[in-house]
This record gives structure tokens, C-alpha cells and sequence, in this order.
């Protein structure tokens, strides 16, 4: 796997950088009746984003991502159905309740590593699931929680029919995150992180302080995995166990590795493409549109390792070499 | 108490049939994650190949019970040992993530396959008459078919153990899983070992979800529903051993119906709480080789 | 990366410009399950819906097109759902919604009805409140009191003690409630209650337990499909046949697809519903053949195809009615007032306070004709019958 960026790198934002926010708005403006679509991608490319901090630069791999998510989801759901449908003290709210679940749980199970570390995050979000699914009265159980409504964000731009107001949120949420990654994963802190993926014994033996650094990333991811998920109960209106299935980490998962690990553009472009592809299969074939979802995986695992980035690199680096 | 005892009875005999169902199915996959270190999220597959194939040999073909069985194991084995052959194996050296990514896309593909040729609804099960109704010992109703797959299941296993305790070829096994470059270095053809060692797991899987297409339904959604079973069973036991997940399949098997029985309101709570202590206390498995 | 987003561009602008073009197409979008584990359910409205497209779907005024658009929800997935409406709102400007198995997703998509003013036509999803979320919300299924409260009245003439195990969420519990209510009305002692997980595959320690408690008879409910066959195993393995309790339920649970799959465990169980795929009615007779013909000998359509068939129809009237020009409170006003004596499951109509169906239960029992396991409906339980669920909850 090669990595892009990291500490040593020129820590710019380079032009191409761009690319993506300048394609975001252009499809503001170009399709207007997918922004429902367009903000459960950028919903998902938050959640990518947060996974790859842990996966792609700290080298956890976890089938539990969901649990983070599902929290940020109810901990909002249950917020605005309670006490206030106020947008930004909803996102605050999940993403503080998910980030101190992300610093208790990850205290606990990151001295485990590998399988028993993987198991350890599915069994978490297994157990989050059954909560939710047996608290009916804060959670609404199998029936999902709804009947909450939202209030215009800063008490002027109310959510609309059409996803415009949610587009445009996701968007202004996402760049946020973004930032606070790219910061993150050019920091010192950033640095000590891959060094742990690249050698744990090195590291330890450098004298830096690895479980540490695990717990404070995997809590940071956290955090970002229950913001996302505060905005999808925001957009949606809705919150449906399924946040906590361990099906969604696996998807999620599927999604990052589509893109590319450990170089922030990947979270960008798995949940774009991912997405895009179930969107129109599930259109043309809803019956047999796993198929292809399925062929694309194998396909990737085969014969484009690194993903949808890697592929691009590879061609890039032959364009290169060829002129 | 007279009925404490009995209904203790009856949880120790459900649970041991479900234990033996999960341990036939997953202990091909302890192997295949000890053995080659390869992570294979889509073993529920090769399950659900079984169960398919004996259910459709039977009411299409008509089939007796005893061959049906036979073809679910031969044919998963031989399609296995082709998949190994040009797919699995060129992903041994792959990381983790590649594993996990290739072998979801395998079940999203074979959940699509089976729902074309089979449907979404689950199969129905015929079992042969002389295996219906129930059996009456110590003042019990044993249901018969249970009865078949827990002594079918007891003597498969002891023969499986004794494969590889005492065999050449079980030898071999166990000296790859210690030491991997060691026992291709004294000359052991270890890419074959793979293979017929992946055949007989997969082959065992079949078996499982054929014998326990009666206790777990067999559909197109079947590897991803039970995935999280199968995999408890192989971490909370200890990669690579055979004793390790027997002990956790049945565990499992009967806390959960003793859960189910006793204090159905939070009888999904429990596995979920026992893996994570096992696992935290000790990360290798219960039987695992600490690393 | 250039020519990926000129391509999704260009997509996209095609698709927005095509949505504009017909005016005379009248466009329904049906969202119902077409994968995971509970596509069996989606599997028999999809049927329903296209076996009528198929025979009925030219029988609209001149010039007047019909194109459904058929999505998938994955199952009970309330933000997929709700989504997947919103999309078919917004993107392909549908004018009605239909289909829905699920009480949590057509929950979700209830209020946005209201705000986009779509008629949205619920062809299965039984959570009894559903219809008051949006006055744009009408149903033709069935709510599960209408069939359990009936039985429960009926249960207590012929048993004392009864056990109820039901599947763990809103339908169940409604199914529960509404049970026990008949049957403790009308004398009878509910012994113990247990409420299964969605996900559950393996009923043998709950029946076991219900063995031990040993109560007359067992009232069920699961959400038709592979956990209403388990638990019939389970019923009929552990011996609670041969031991004498009775299996009684709401007719979900001897859905007429799945009945064959069930065995001889089945013979004997007695049920109340609204369907029954070997109803003697002559439009139920002509409906099965129809099925038959379409779908294979072998297939017999359960209560969802006969829903959605009727939804379907109930479409089509407005269609007819306002002569392709949809407009929303109109159609509303024509579904409140629908009324067909003809449907395959005997006279239905829309009650016009509630926009919920108003039809018969009928008392049904497992019996073998020529053979094959059939619901043999022994009489007309309650006729023209409303959910009494919302008779005693009326809106504050």
C-alpha cells in the first residue's frame, strides 16, 4: 500500500486540493433533484473520513465504526425530539456523546490488537444495536425515531423539500472536517500515528507513547463518526436502528478501501463512487443490484490495489514516464 | 425443581444441537485464518452452497437424505478447491484489508447469484420421515432429527480429530500452522496442504448448513445474517486450533438458549458481553497460541 | 477525474430533462424490498403489482401513460426509505407513492406526503396510527387489530389459558395488545407473553418455554415469511401439537406463499385475516388463475400480492377518474370515497374519516384440499370491519 502525505510532506494545500469543493458546488447547480443523494454522500465521505484516520494512518481495523456513527445519530434524534431541534447544539451534542463512547471503549480495547481487536469493535457495536433495540422509550426500538423536527440553521436557512438547505450544511460540515483532519494527519501528532502503523515495536522502543496515541485518534474518529451521524438524523428526520448495524461498518469499510486508505482523497471518492453505482444498480436491477456491487469489489481487490486513487497514481506515474 | 431440571435438560440439548451446527461450520474457518492467515468473511457462503445444494437435491432430484448430504459436501469441496486455486491464493500475501474488501465482494456476489436461481424466500425443508417426530428417554420428548445431528456430529468430529492428531497429513497440518517456513523448508508442499485443507473446511461448512438448514434458515442472505456467529466462534476459541472452537460453539450454543429460555427480554445481550470479556482477558482466544 | 465529472454531468442533465418531457405520463413510484433478508415480503408485492400492470395496465383514457418506478428499501430501513421517496418526489416528480412493507419506513415517509402533497397508497405496513401522520396517506392492507382484537374475543369462547409469543416491534406489540384485550374482555387468562427479536431464527427455547407454562392454546405473530415457518417448526417439533395446545394467530402468520413450506405442523392452525388465496369468491378465483398463469402452478399469491393488486386498482381509479391530470386533493377525494364489492378478498372501501380500509375478517383454519395446505375460510367473522384500534384511541 503506498501512502500519500504525512509530516514530511509540504503541508500546503496544493491545487488539485480544490478539485472536489469546486465539483461539490458545480453539482449544487447542475443536479438539483439528486442534493438528497448529494447530502447522504457527503454524509457518508464525513464518516469515510473518520475511519481513515484510525485505518489508513493509525492501522486499526475495526467492523465497528457504526457504533460511533448510530450514537452521534440518537444522541441528536433524541436531543431534538426532547429539549431542542436547534441544528448546530444537535451536532455538538453527537458528536461529544460519540467521542466520550469512542474514549471509554477504545481505552478498553485498543491494548488488543488484530482479529481479537476486530471482533472487540463488532461485539461493541452488536451490543449498541441490542441497547437501542431494547430502550424503546428513548430510541423508539425497531420502529425508528421520528416526529422531531429541525430548526432553521442560526435561525434563518430552514431544511426544505428539495435537500438544498441539507446539501449546503453537509457541504460547510464536511469542509470543517476536512480541515481539522488535514491539520491532524500533518501534525506531529499525524506523524507519530503512521509510525505506529509502519512499526509498532520501533515506536515503542523510541520511547513514544503508542496506546495513547491510539486511544486519542480512535476518540478524535469518533467524534467525527457521531458528527456524521448527528447530520444524517438531521437531514433525514429520522433515525432507524440500521445506524448501528454492523452491516453499515462493512459498507463503510468497503467504501474507504474503494478509494483508496490513508490519504484523505480516498474517503472523498469511495462513498462518491460507491454510492453513484448502488444509486443506479439498485435502479436498473433492484433485485439483483448486489451482483454488481460485488464484481466491483473483486475486481478492485484484483487487479487495482490502492483503489480508485491507486489506479489514477499508477496512470499518472506511466503519463510521466511516457512523455 | 423437579422442573428446573428438566427445562435444564432441554436448554443443555437444544444448545449442544445449535453448538454442533456452529462449530461445523466455522471450524473450517479457524483453520483457514490459523493455517494461512487468510480472513475469510465470505466462509458463510460455502454454508449456504451446502445447504442449496442438498435442499435442491432433494425435492429436484429426489435425492434420499444420506446421498443429498454427500453431494453438498463432494461439490462445495471441489468448487472451493477451484476458487482457492485462482482466487483465494493470489491474495495470501495481500494485506488484511484486501481479504476483508475481496471476500465481502464474493458474498455480495453470491447473495445475488442465489436469490436469481433459488428466490429470496427460504428454502423449504423435507427431512425423511424415519428422522421426524420425537424420541422419549428419561421422561422427555427429544425431537429426532436434534438426536441424528448431535451423534452425526459427535462422531464427525471425533474422526476429524483424529485426522489431524494422528495422520500423516494432520502432522503436516499442525507443523505448517507452528512454523510456516519452517515446514516448507523440511520439504512439506505446503500450497497443497492449503488447498485440500480449505477443501475440507469448506467441505465441513457444507455439511453444517445442511445438516442445520432446519435450525438456520438457508437463503440469499445467509453469509452476511450469521456472519457475526461464525466469527465469535473462531476469536472467542483461538485461531488455527480445533479444540478452541468446539469449546466456544457450544458455549455459545447453550448460553444462548439457556438466554433465550430463561430471560428472553435480554437474551442477545449475552454473547455479545461474553466475547468482549473473553477477548479482553484473553486476546488470543480461549485456545489460541498467545503471539 | 475531468472526464468522470463531465460524464456524471451529462448524466445528470439528461436525466433532470427527461423527467420534464411527458405531461400525460402519470408516474407511480413503488418502493418495496427487494433485497436482505426480508426480500420474500417485497417478492410478493412486486408480483401484485405487476401482475396488474400487466393485465389491467391499458385500461386508461386516451392519451394517459402509466410508468411505475420501482425502488428498493433494503428492508426495515427507515432512512433508505425515506430517501428513496424523497428522491422520487423530488427527481421523478411521481404522483403517487405506493408499495412499503415496512410500519418504520412508511412511518418515515409519512410526513413528507403532507409537505410535497403526494398521495401515498400504503399496500402493506400495518402500524394501526400510520394514516393520521398525513392527511395524504391512505391504506388498503390491513391494521393487525383489525384481525387480532376479533380473535381474541372468538379465543376466549374456546379457551382458558393462552400464551402469546409475537415478533419485537410496533406490528407485535399492536398484535399483543389488541389480543389480549378481546381475549381478557371476554374472560379469558392470558399465562405468559414473550416478545422475539426481528432476527430471531431459532424458536425452540421460546416454544419450550411456552411448553412448560402449558397453556391451552398459543397465539402468534411474525412478519410473515421465514420466522412464521420457524416458529411453526419449533411449535410442531418440541411436540406442542401432540401435547394439545392449539396455534392460533393473525393470518400473517399462514401467509398462503409461505403455508407450503410449513408441513403438516400447519393442519389445524386457526387464523383471522382478510385473505385467503382459496377464498371461493369469483374475483378470487379469477385473481389466483391470474397468478397462476403469470407466476408458475406451483405459486399461490399471499394476502401482500392481493394488496397490492388492490392498490394498484384503487390507482388506477383515480387515474381514470380525473383523466390523467393528477391533482393531489382531488385524488385524495376520490380515495376517500373508493369502493370496490369486487376485490379478491371480498367487498373493500376506504373509510373516509380515518383513509384506512374497511373490510371482512374472516375465521380461517389449515385444512388440505387436493392435497395442498389451504386457509379454509369457515365464516365471516366481522363484516365491513374498521380498525377498532382507532375506535378506542381517538385523536385528543
Amino acid at each position: 500500500m503506498t501512502h500519500a502525505g504525512g509530516y514530511i510532506a509540504d503541508a500546503r494545500i496544493r491545487a488539485a486540493e480544490w478539485l472536489p469543493w469546486v465539483f461539490a458546488a458545480l453539482c449544487y447547480f447542475a443536479a438539483p433533484s439528486y442534493l438528497t443523494l448529494g447530502s447522504y454522500i457527503l454524509t457518508m465521505i464525513i464518516f469515510a473520513l473518520s475511519l481513515d484516520l484510525i485505518l489508513g494512518y493509525g492501522g486499526i481495523i475495526t467492523l465497528g465504526h457504526s457504533a460511533y456513527f448510530g450514537t452521534g445519530a440518537y444522541v441528536a434524534g433524541i436531543l431534538a425530539l426532547r429539549l431542542t431541534g436547534e441544528p448546530l447544539l444537535g451536532l455538538l451534542a453527537g458528536t461529544l456523546g460519540a467521542g466520550l463512547l469512542g474514549l471509554f471503549t477504545g481505552l478498553v480495547i485498543l491494548r488488543t490488537r488484530g482479529l481479537a481487536l476486530l471482533m472487540l469493535t463488532l461485539a461493541i457495536t452488536s451490543l449498541c444495536y441490542e441497547v437501542a433495540n431494547r430502550a424503546t422509550r428513548l430510541t423508539g426500538g425497531a420502529d425508528g425515531l421520528g416526529g422531531f423536527s429541525i430548526r432553521p440553521i442560526l435561525g434563518l436557512f430552514s431544511f426544505d423539500m428539495f435537500g438544498k438547505t441539507a446539501y449546503l450544511y453537509c457541504l460547510v460540515i464536511l469542509f470543517a472536517s476536512w480541515w481539522l483532519v488535514r491539520r491532524l494527519v500533518y501534525s506531529p501528532f499525524g506523524a507519530s500515528l503512521t509510525g505506529v502503523r509502519e512499526n509498532n515495536v520501533r515506536m515503542h522502543a523510541i520511547g513514544a507513547p503508542v496506546y495513547q496515541r491510539r486511544v486519542v485518534a480512535y476518540t478524535i474518529s469518533a467524534a467525527l463518526a457521531g458528527l456524521a451521524g448527528a447530520l444524517l438524523t438531521q437531514t433525514t428526520q429520522f433515525v432507524g436502528l440500521n445506524v448501528l448495524g454492523f452491516e453499515l461498518s462493512g459498507e463503510l469499510i468497503v467504501m474507504l478501501v474503494l478509494g483508496g486508505v490513508g490519504r484523505i482523497y480516498g474517503a472523498f471518492v469511495g462513498p462518491l463512487v460507491y454510492l453513484v453505482a448502488q444509486d443506479y444498480l439498485a435502479k436498473r436491477f433492484p433485485e439483483y443490484w448486489y451482483f454488481g456491487i460485488g464484481a466491483m469489489l473483486v475486481l478492485v481487490v484484483m487487479f487495482a490495489r490502492g483503489g480508485i486513487l491507486g489506479i489514477i497514481d499508477a496512470g499518472i506515474a506511466r503519463l510521466r514516464r511516457g512523455s | 425443581m423437579q422442573d428446573f431440571l428438566s427445562s435444564l435438560v432441554m436448554v443443555a440439548f437444544h444448545g449442544l444441537a445449535y453448538g454442533m451446527i456452529l462449530y461445523l461450520i466455522s471450524v473450517g474457518l479457524s483453520v483457514t485464518m490459523g493455517l494461512m492467515g487468510f480472513v475469510n468473511l465470505a466462509h458463510g457462503v460455502f454454508a449456504m452452497a451446502g445447504g442449496y445444494m442438498m435442499l435442491s437435491a432433494m425435492s429436484r432430484l429426489d435425492v434420499p437424505f444420506p446421498l443429498a448430504i454427500v453431494i453438498a459436501f463432494c461439490a462445495v469441496a471441489l468448487a472451493s478447491m477451484v476458487l482457492e486455486r485462482f482466487l483465494y491464493s493470489r491474495l495470501y500475501s495481500a494485506g488484511e484489508l484486501e481479504q476483508v474488501l475481496f471476500t465481502i465482494g464474493l458474498i455480495f456476489m453470491s447473495v445475488a447469484v442465489a436469490r436469481l436461481v433459488y428466490g429470496p424466500l427460504p428454502q423449504p425443508v423435507h427431512i425423511p420421515g424415519y428422522l421426524k417426530g420425537q424420541l422419549h428417554f428419561l421422561g422427555r420428548d427429544f425431537p429426532t432429527y436434534r438426536v441424528f445431528l448431535i451423534v452425526f456430529s459427535v462422531s464427525l468430529v471425533a474422526l476429524l480429530w483424529f485426522g489431524v492428531e494422528r495422520t500423516r497429513w494432520g502432522a503436516m497440518v499442525r507443523a505448517t500452522v507452528d512454523y510456516r517456513a519452517m515446514a516448507q523448508s523440511v520439504g512439506i508442499n505446503t500450497s497443497r496442504l492449503f488447498t485440500l485443507t480449505f477443501a475440507l473446511g469448506s467441505g465441513l461448512a457444507a455439511l453444517g448448513g445442511a445438516l442445520g438448514a432446519e435450525i438456520i434458515a438457508v437463503e440469499p442472505t445467509y453469509p452476511f445474517e450469521h456472519l457475526v456467529f461464525f466469527l465469535i466462534v473462531v476469536a472467542v476459541g483461538g485461531l488455527g486450533s480445533l479444540r478452541g472452537p468446539f469449546v466456544a460453539a457450544l458455549l455459545i450454543g447453550v448460553a444462548d438458549t439457556a438466554c433465550k429460555y430463561w430471560i428472553p427480554e435480554f437474551g442477545a445481550f449475552f454473547i455479545y458481553i461474553a466475547t468482549i470479556a473473553v477477548l479482553l482477558l484473553r486476546p488470543e482466544g480461549l485456545f489460541g497460541k498467545a503471539t | 477525474m475531468g472526464l468522470k465529472l463531465s460524464t456524471i454531468i451529462a448524466a445528470v442533465a439528461l436525466a433532470a430533462a427527461s423527467g420534464w418531457a411527458a405531461a400525460q405520463t402519470v408516474k407511480i413510484g413503488i418502493i418495496t424490498t427487494y433485497s436482505g433478508p426480508t426480500a420474500g415480503q417485497g417478492d410478493q408485492l412486486d408480483k401484485g403489482f405487476k401482475l396488474y400492470l400487466k393485465l389491467n395496465g391499458n385500461k386508461l383514457p386516451p392519451g394517459v401513460k402509466v410508468e411505475p418506478i420501482f425502488r428498493d428499501d433494503t428492508g426495515a430501513n427507515p432512512d433508505a426509505a425515506k430517501r428513496i421517496a424523497q428522491e422520487l418526489i423530488v427527481r421523478d416528480k411521481v404522483q403517487f407513492l405506493t408499495g412499503v412493507v415496512w410500519t418504520p419506513n412508511a412511518a418515515a415517509i409519512a410526513p413528507l406526503t403532507a409537505e410535497a402533497k403526494v398521495p401515498f397508497v400504503i399496500a402493506n405496513a400495518a402500524g394501526w396510527n400510520i394514516p393520521r401522520m398525513s392527511k395524504y396517506v391512505a391504506r388498503v392492507s390491513h391494521t393487525l387489530p383489525q384481525s387480532a382484537y376479533p380473535l381474541g374475543k372468538w379465543a376466549a369462547k374456546k379457551f382458558k389459558r393462552v400464551y402469546t409469543v409475537v415478533s419485537d416491534f410496533a406490528p407485535g406489540q399492536e398484535a399483543e395488545d389488541a389480543f389480549i384485550k378481546g381475549f381478557k374482555e371476554s374472560g379469558g387468562e392470558i399465562v405468559g407473553s414473550a416478545r422475539v427479536p426481528l432476527a430471531t431464527t431459532d424458536f425452540i427455547p421460546y416454544m419450550q418455554r411456552v411448553k412448560d407454562a402449558k397453556p391451552d392454546a398459543i397465539f402468534a405473530f411474525n412478519p410473515g415469511g421465514k420466522q412464521a415457518t420457524a416458529q411453526m417448526k419449533a411449535y410442531a417439533d418440541l411436540g406442542l401439537k401432540k401435547a394439545g395446545i392449539k396455534y392460533i394467530g393473525t393470518g400473517d402468520i399462514t401467509a398462503d406463499e409461505e403455508l407450503q413450506n410449513m408441513g403438516d405442523a400447519a393442519l389445524g392452525v386457526i387464523t383471522v385475516h382478510h385473505y385467503s388465496a382459496a377464498g371461493d369468491r369469483p374475483a378470487n378465483k379469477a385473481f389466483v388463475a391470474a397468478y397462476k398463469k403469470e407466476y408458475g402452478e406451483k405459486m399461490n399469491p399471499g394476502y401482500m400480492a392481493a394488496v397490492a393488486w388492490d392498490a394498484m386498482d384503487l390507482i388506477f381509479h383515480c387515474i381514470r377518474e380525473e383523466k390523467g391530470k393528477m391533482d393531489p386533493d382531488k385524488t385524495m377525494e376520490i380515495i376517500r370515497n373508493y369502493k370496490n364489492p369486487d376485490s379478491p378478498r371480498g367487498p373493500i372501501q376506504i373509510d373516509p374519516e380515518t383513509r384506512d380500509i374497511v373490510q371482512n375478517e374472516y375465521l380461517r383454519e389449515v385444512r388440505k384440499v387436493d392435497g395442498k395446505l389451504a386457509n379454509v375460510e369457515l365464516e365471516v367473522i366481522e363484516t365491513q370491519y374498521k380498525d377498532p384500534w382507532k375506535e378506542f384511541n381517538k385523536p385528543k
